[in-house]
């Protein structure tokens, strides 16, 4: 059918998006960053620094456009009918809205986790395989050690190594989400967005999730967001905390929970607010 | 009785309430009894056949035949003769002969256009193409059968040099024209209650939109595409009009799409007017009925089955 040539066309092209490595220790570079939903305001000249390898938590009151800031480091938003951007996103020293970006090959390099775990109705194998199989691999035994790995840096491996060809609806919400996790690391992400991706699941279920991310930043940087003021405190380097499509503040964690610089950030954080 | 008391055991409805909850429950199980009262009638009048016709009849008949002198296996449809013959076999073979291509036909291009209305088409295509689909749908199946009939089949018949200018295929054409909008409508509806959530994460690694309508919403939908296609060629097989106007209605055995067949429904439509009631001959025509229901039903009950192992499949 018609996906092959795509997909030959694409493989190259991910290799053409130029990734000039410089040494630096920031990942994404956001500035100026305005999103607009028709006459929605989402977003109002957001710059940010995300550091490298290194755990990056949002926060903010519902609404306060953590979702929508997420969207736009993997250009998610671009699905959504009426949504407009302004400003620039760098990574790596590409502004991934410049007018050469190849979106699909963006999506490679910086993965997303959504809030509510979405596997697709296939097995487990098939589920971590997907992205994989997009980039054209066929070979099975690569495949298989791609699954495996993916899987294992999930910490999943060894709840569901002995039924990979099982659904993966049929696995609990904690477990699925963690599939999910590894769905996004299979395609060798350099960058994993996560939005609230505890938010509906069990205490157990959560800190797993948690320990998994602490874990990932070894080799990835991670922007997560979240509503639960410990988890953000717990999981993070650095927080931003949002306000009405505003970054009020961004900092370390410690600092950002410590010793704020802004009174609104305070009392956020301590609960008096929001 | 305390206030508490009261208001816990107070009834919470109203008597019109109650009336109008019985009215609604009583149009909701009407479906289920004109069902099972046609259902009844059709096999009633059905099994009354077998008071003088044998099931073998049914398929064939042994006939003596003074030409040959001997007993001759004959596998037709006869009814109006000396030795009426009431094989329902160049009938079923008649009814697929037709209804099999139409099904083919309209789903190729059903699937087809349901995939583009659901996933590609802009809004404002989708507007324009979604009265005209539905407009399809409201062509009297006279007309389509005229059509088929006196502009159509001319064409077919140069096209192919058939031996009849009215066939199983010609028919074939006109009945695609009727399944095709509901095949397309049942794509469509399939299609788009594929969760975004599982188009986002197709996205989200990296997917084209192509990758993402063939490996994900395409094969997430597969159950009720396989539905849309069942219930298609129910339809197919119920067509009346068209096929009495444009496929000749000889009762031929025959496997040939380019031959002229009778279909169940046709040899009803055309029969049951002519046909003394409480007749033997009146009696096979309602099980000719009563078969044709059977199948429609079963493959109705068929696509129910499929659509909902697809919800279980979605979780939805
Ligand atoms: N698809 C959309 N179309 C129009 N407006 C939207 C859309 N998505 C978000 N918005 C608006 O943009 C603003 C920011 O939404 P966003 O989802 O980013 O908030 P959030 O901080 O993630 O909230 P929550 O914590 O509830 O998830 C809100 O005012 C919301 O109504
Ligand atoms: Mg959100």
């Amino acid at each position: 059918m018609m996906n092959v040539p795509v997909e030959e066309k694409i493989f190259h092209a991910q290799k053409a998006v130029p990734m000039d490595k410089h040494n630096s220790s920031i990942s994404i570079k956001v500035k100026d960053l305005n999103v607009y939903y028709s006459s929605v305001h989402a977003l109002k000249s957001v710059t940010l620094d995300i550091q490298k390898k290194a755990v990056t938590a949002l926060i903010g009151p519902s609404g306060c456009g953590k979702s929508t800031f997420l969207r736009t480091l993997n250009r998610m938003n671009d699905t959504l009918p009426g949504a407009r951007i302004e400003g620039s996103v760098i990574i790596d020293g590409v502004n991934i809205y410049g007018s050469e970006i190849n979106v699909v090959a963006l999506r490679r390099i910086v993965g997303m986790v959504f809030q509510k775990s979405n596997p697709f109705p296939k097995t487990i194998f098939d589920n971590v395989a997907y992205g994989p199989r997009l980039q054209g691999i066929k070979n099975k035994s690569m495949l298989e050690g791609i699954v495996e790995e993916s899987l294992k840096k999930s910490a999943i491996w060894d709840e569901v190594k002995d039924r990979l060809e099982k659904p993966a609806l049929e696995l609990s919400g904690g477990q699925q989400q963690r599939i999910c996790i590894a769905r996004a690391l299979a395609v060798n992400p350099e960058i994993v967005l996560m939005d609230e991706p505890a938010s509906a699941l069990d205490p157990i279920s959560t800190a797993k999730i948690e320990e998994l991310i602490h874990e990932l930043k070894k080799n990835y940087t991670i922007v997560i967001v979240t509503h639960n003021m410990q988890q953000a405190a717990r999981v993070s380097d650095f927080t931003g905390y949002f306000y009405l499509g505003l970054l009020v503040e961004h900092g370390e964690t410690k600092k950002i929970f410590t010793t704020p610089d802004k009174k609104e950030t305070e009392d956020y954080i301590t609960g008096r607010f929001g | 009785m305390t206030d508490i008391t009261q208001e816990l055991t107070r009834k919470n409805h109203h008597p019109a309430e109650w009336l109008i909850e019985k009215a609604l429950f009583i149009s909701g199980i009407a479906s289920i009894v004109f069902i099972s009262l046609i259902f009844l009638f059709l096999f009633k009048e059905g099994m009354l056949t077998f008071k003088s016709v044998s099931p073998l009849d049914l398929i064939g008949k042994w006939v003596y035949d003074p030409y040959d002198e001997k007993n001759i296996f004959k596998v037709m449809w006869q009814s109006v003769s000396e030795v009426p013959k009431y094989s329902i076999v160049p009938l079923v073979c008649g009814s697929f002969l037709v209804a099999f291509p139409a099904t083919v036909i309209s789903s190729v291009f059903g699937i087809g256009c349901g995939i583009y209305l659901s996933e590609i088409a802009s809004a404002r295509v989708r507007e324009t193409l979604k009265p005209t689909l539905e407009l399809l749908a409201g062509i009297p199946s006279v007309v389509i059968g005229f059509l088929m009939l006196a502009v159509v089949a001319t064409f077919v018949q140069d096209l192919f040099h058939t031996k009849f200018r009215l066939n199983a295929f010609v028919g074939a054409l006109g009945v695609s024209l009727v399944t095709f909008p509901i095949i397309v409508t049942l794509v469509e509806e399939a299609l788009r209650a594929i969760p975004k959530e599982l188009r986002d994460a197709s996205y989200a690694l990296g997917a084209t939109k192509w990758q993402t309508i063939w490996k994900t919403v395409v094969p997430a939908a597969v159950s009720g595409i396989s539905a849309a296609v069942l219930l298609g060629f129910g339809r197919a097989l119920g067509e009346t009009m068209i096929v009495l106007m444009a496929t000749g209605n000889a009762a031929l055995v025959t496997l040939d799409m380019f031959s002229s067949v009778r279909t169940m429904t046709a040899n009803i439509a055309a029969e049951m007017g002519e046909v003394v009631q409480g007749s033997e001959h009146y009696y096979v025509l309602f099980l000719v009925g009563a078969i044709l229901f059977t199948m429609t039903f079963v493959l109705n009950i068929c696509s129910e089955v499929v659509i909902n192992k697809m919800r279980r499949k979605l979780r939805m």
